[in-house]
């Protein structure tokens, strides 16, 4: 608020020229925080990939360590099949799901919405925990199920695989094409579909003709932004892939982060994965701009849903047993682990403890601090990115200096730079003197902020392009200063959007573990490291008990945001 | 004096003239619409009279103070003037009585005499049971009636409309005019109205400003711009009619299908094509042969229109390739191909540009 505010700055007699140097200087002023945030972290990735370590001189030779290995290599090409398996399958669960809670009559639509937001809201890293409980080898509970119904002496499941790891990232990241899938499916009036049958076309050939060619850029579009999650994602590889004895991208340029700190090579090897989710991205945004979509965001007109007769139940089933592997399962066994003495002993009362939530929250030397630190953080970058997209949404979309357009990109160009990536630019950026960050909490906020201003942006434009400019014209010219419109009347109405721009980005900053890996100290752990560094050293119990405390506190936040702005606000396609 | 003076005032985008060398003088207490088609640049000078669009040149003054330069604006909040929104914009986060004690909030009142006079307002548009009810619970007509309480009750020196009844249905878009007029009847504020819908303009204004690519076509009352219109646009715009065109063949103009003395004609002693607006409602039809200085010609029915209130008839004069239209009253039934004669008053007859 405080942004827009300073153009108004002028007393109102004086002439109009005064307070266009006024929004001069904002304009100046906002383009040097989006520098700091956005430009700078980049340019110093780039430049750091070719300086010498130490001297600082021009040099080839962090990409020739970078590409030198074979092993090297092999993370790269274990990134794109990963990316590209987990968004097939990813698409296996979601575009069933969408199409029937979207279009047809199956029971508990609404039940299945609750449990894919349900899985969206469940960090990735906590489950590929969940499901190493699950489908560990030998000790893994389905392994163990099994054995007790075969007799067999082995178990066929083993998640430290490729194919376990695929699984595990495709139950996380399907509800992106449930997203996009379902906003697209929405738009398509049942008129449409009833033209086809008119025309003779039976329920099946209108689906296959019709209503899915003009869901298809959507659903392309979600399996981009599937496979570019998969790719950069670190958690989930670094738990799975890791003890599997394979590399992908990011677990790869952890290692090249451990000691000694060779953030040269690092810069150098992270550069396919920006070039890749670069041109994945404006892929997919020229899918989702493509005629054949632009018809959907017209008037939808009347949907009525198809009816499945038979097929309703199966339908349901199906959704249930996605919802089995993603939500159910994983939960169960989490809750099991969190309450017990030793998670391998079972379901047994005597196994029954609180012991490790009293220790996680009361013993443990950092780990209540770390979920304290993850809410500051969070809190503290969300209202930061909000207030900073405000300004820059008010300001380009009320045009009120030239080439506002400039902050409008910069605000969302964010969003094709993985987190990995990101911290490895703020690293190399204000790591060393003079800032010094690294190790601070400032660092973790701006990189937290820098991350979720794409989010803010496309929220906080959507609610001000809302508002009618008539409005606050309105307030003027019945004597009211631009600020008076603001604090009377622009603030009050986005006061709900606004909040919920907040959670969107405030609930994945307290997860956020791929940028947060690489920049937290020795004071600065937040929740999702620890949970993580838990996984390492094998303590399962107080990692359920961590992640599961991570889970409850989200809630409120949950139930606030869907008071606020309805049930669906988490699954809405400006959330992602 | 005059209240509102716009002198030569135009407004540039890029390449583009929204509008050029406008001038007009308001006179305190006069109701004056700009009327045109969309794009002709009527808001944007509305706009430029509220201060929210700095001209390109061109002045405006206030009371003989000028509020309005290309160097410098009086910025809208220091007008003293009120404006109705298209949209209304009908603060929705407020009640009807926060709406429209707003800008005398604004102004500093005290609360006493706020509440007295949103009373007083509320009573004046029949609003005052709603007081308390939020925007989201009013239908458009009574969100309309809150825009125009809201913008009367600050006493402002002018007030200006832009659009106000475009987005309400025929029957409400009809009453509200008349209530506009009454309010205005009532208070007496010097208004500007912006509107693209001539019968809005004709029942509400004073004088008619007809604009046409950011141009200024014809200003005049009412009665004048419809009997007289100068340019072929205004005849076009306001109304139906009929253009004839005609060229000077020695003492009479030679039009389609038939000729008139140029004696009894206007404008008539200029060389080249001649061009005339002939309004439907000034031709007459005859089964026989009229008398009197009036024109009488012969021709043939060619088509008709039964609008309930009005015959549209098609009358082609005999010889003649365009068929023209004529108004007549409900009972003159005239069949298709049946001969009859028009019957053309020469003094209805306007030479436009």
């Amino acid at each position: 608020m405080t942004v827009a505010v300073s153009s108004v700055g002028t007393s109102a007699a004086r002439p109009i020229r005064l307070s266009f140097d006024s929004t001069w200087l904002l304009w100046v002023g906002i383009i040097a925080v989006l520098l700091f945030l956005v430009v700078s972290p980049f340019v110093y990735l780039v430049i750091t990939s070719f300086s010498a370590q130490g001297t600082g001189e021009f040099t080839f030779a962090n990409y020739a360590t970078a590409y030198g290995r074979a092993r090297y290599i092999d993370a790269l090409l274990n990134s794109l099949k990963l990316g590209a398996a987990a968004a097939a399958l990813a698409g296996v669960f979601a575009v069933p799901l969408a199409w029937a809670v979207a279009r047809t009559d199956m029971p508990g639509r609404g039940l299945t919405r609750i449990l894919v937001l349900a899985t969206f809201i469940t960090p990735p890293y906590t489950g590929a925990v969940a499901w190493i409980l699950l489908a560990g080898p030998n000790a893994g509970w389905l392994n163990r199920f099994f054995m007790l119904l075969t007799g067999a002496e082995a178990g066929p499941f083993n998640i430290y695989s490729f194919t376990g790891l695929a699984i595990v990232i495709a139950l996380y990241s399907f509800p992106y094409i449930f997203i996009f899938t379902t906003a697209a499916l929405e738009l398509v009036s049942s008129e449409m579909e009833d033209a086809a049958n008119i025309l003779g076309a039976g329920a099946w050939r209108t689906m296959r003709r019709v209503t899915l060619p003009l869901a298809l850029p959507a659903i392309l579009g979600g399996l981009i932004i599937c496979f570019l999650e998969a790719i950069a994602l670190f958690g989930s590889p670094a738990m799975i892939a890791i003890p599997a004895r394979f590399n992908v991208v990011t677990t790869q340029l952890f290692q090249f982060f451990g000691n000694p700190v060779r953030v040269e090579v690092a810069a150098a090897y992270a550069m396919p994965l920006l070039g890749v989710t670069v041109l994945l991205i404006l892929v997919q945004r020229l899918l989702t701009r493509r005629k054949g979509f632009v018809a959907l965001t017209g008037k939808g007109g009347e949907r009525r849903p198809i009816r499945l007769g038979r097929w309703r139940w199966a339908m349901f089933g199906y959704a249930m047993l996605v919802a089995t592997l993603s939500v159910f399962l994983p939960y169960l066994f989490l809750l099991q682990a969190a309450f017990a003495k030793a998670w391998g002993r079972g379901f047994s009362l005597d196994n029954l403890s609180l012991r490790n939530f009293h220790f996680v929250l009361f013993e443990h030397a950092t780990a209540a601090q770390s979920v304290i630190n993850s809410f500051l953080y969070a809190g503290a970058a969300a209202t930061a990115a909000v207030i900073l997209t405000l300004g820059v949404a008010y300001i380009v979309t009320r045009r009120l200096v030239p080439f506002g357009g400039i902050l409008g990109f910069l605000c969302v160009a964010p969003f094709v730079i993985p987190g990995v990536v990101l911290a490895i630019g703020f690293y190399a950026a204000y790591a060393p003197p003079p800032l010094a960050l690294y190790g601070t909490a400032l660092i973790l906020i701006l990189a937290f902020t820098t991350r979720f201003l794409p989010i803010g942006f496309v929220n906080a434009s959507a609610a001000i392009r809302s508002l009618n400019p008539e409005m606050e014209e309105a307030v003027r010219v019945l004597g009211g200063s631009r600020l008076t419109a603001l604090r009377r009347v622009v603030a009050p109405l986005l006061k709900r959007s606004l909040l919920g721009a907040w959670l969107l980005i405030f609930i994945p900053a307290t997860r956020e573990l791929s940028a947060a890996i690489f920049l937290y100290g020795p004071n600065t752990k937040v929740a999702s490291v620890m949970i993580f560094d838990m996984s390492e050293e094998g303590n399962f119990e107080y990692l359920a008990a961590l992640a599961l405390i991570l889970q409850v506190l989200t809630l409120p936040l949950l139930w606030i945001g869907m008071k606020a702005l309805g049930r669906d606000f988490m699954l809405r396609r400006n959330a992602t | 004096m005059s209240k509102l003076s716009l002198r030569n005032i135009a407004r540039r985008y890029g390449a583009v003239d929204a509008v050029a060398d406008f001038s007009l003088d308001l006179a305190p207490g006069e109701f004056v619409s700009l009327l045109g088609p969309s794009g002709c640049g009527k808001t944007t000078t509305l706009r430029m009279i509220a201060g929210f669009v700095p001209p390109s040149a061109g002045t405006i003054e206030m009371d003989g103070r000028q509020i309005s330069s290309p160097a410098t604006v009086v910025p809208p909040e220091k007008r003293r003037m009120s404006m109705i929104f298209q949209s209304y914009a009908i603060w929705p986060n407020m009640t009807v009585g926060e709406n429209v004690g707003f800008g005398l909030q604004v102004r500093r009142l005290s609360r006493g005499e706020i509440d007295r006079k949103v009373d007083a307002i509320l009573d004046v548009v029949q609003m005052r049971g709603l007081k308390d009810r939020y925007p989201a619970e009013l239908s458009g007509g009574q969100q309309q009636r809150v825009a125009l309480a809201r913008a009367i009750v600050v006493e402002p020196e002018v007030l200006l409309l832009d659009e106000p009844l475009s987005n309400l249905d025929a029957n409400l878009r009809e009453e509200m005019r008349f209530e506009i007029r009454r309010l205005h009847d009532e208070f007496k504020i010097t208004t500007v109205y912006v509107t693209h819908d001539q019968a809005e303009a004709m029942v509400t204004s004073d004088r008619i400003v007809v604009m046409n690519r950011g141009r200024v076509e014809q200003i005049d009352a009412p009665h004048v711009l419809y009997a007289r219109p100068r340019s072929r646009f205004v005849a076009g715009f306001i109304g139906r009619t009929n253009f004839l065109e005609g060229s000077l063949q020695g003492s009479d103009v030679r039009f389609d299908g038939f000729s008139a003395a140029a004696s009894v004609l206007e404008g008539s002693n200029a060389s080249g094509a001649l061009l005339y607006s002939l309004r439907p409602q000034a031709i007459g039809l005859t089964t026989q042969k009229p008398n009197g200085g009036r024109l009488a010609v012969e021709a043939e029915i060619a088509g008709r229109s039964y609008l309930g209130e009005y015959w549209d008839y098609q009358a082609r004069p005999l010889g003649a390739a365009k068929p023209l239209r004529v108004s007549m009253g409900p009972n003159a039934v005239f069949e298709i191909g049946s001969r009859v004669w028009l019957e053309i008053d020469p003094a209805a007859m306007v030479r436009v540009e």
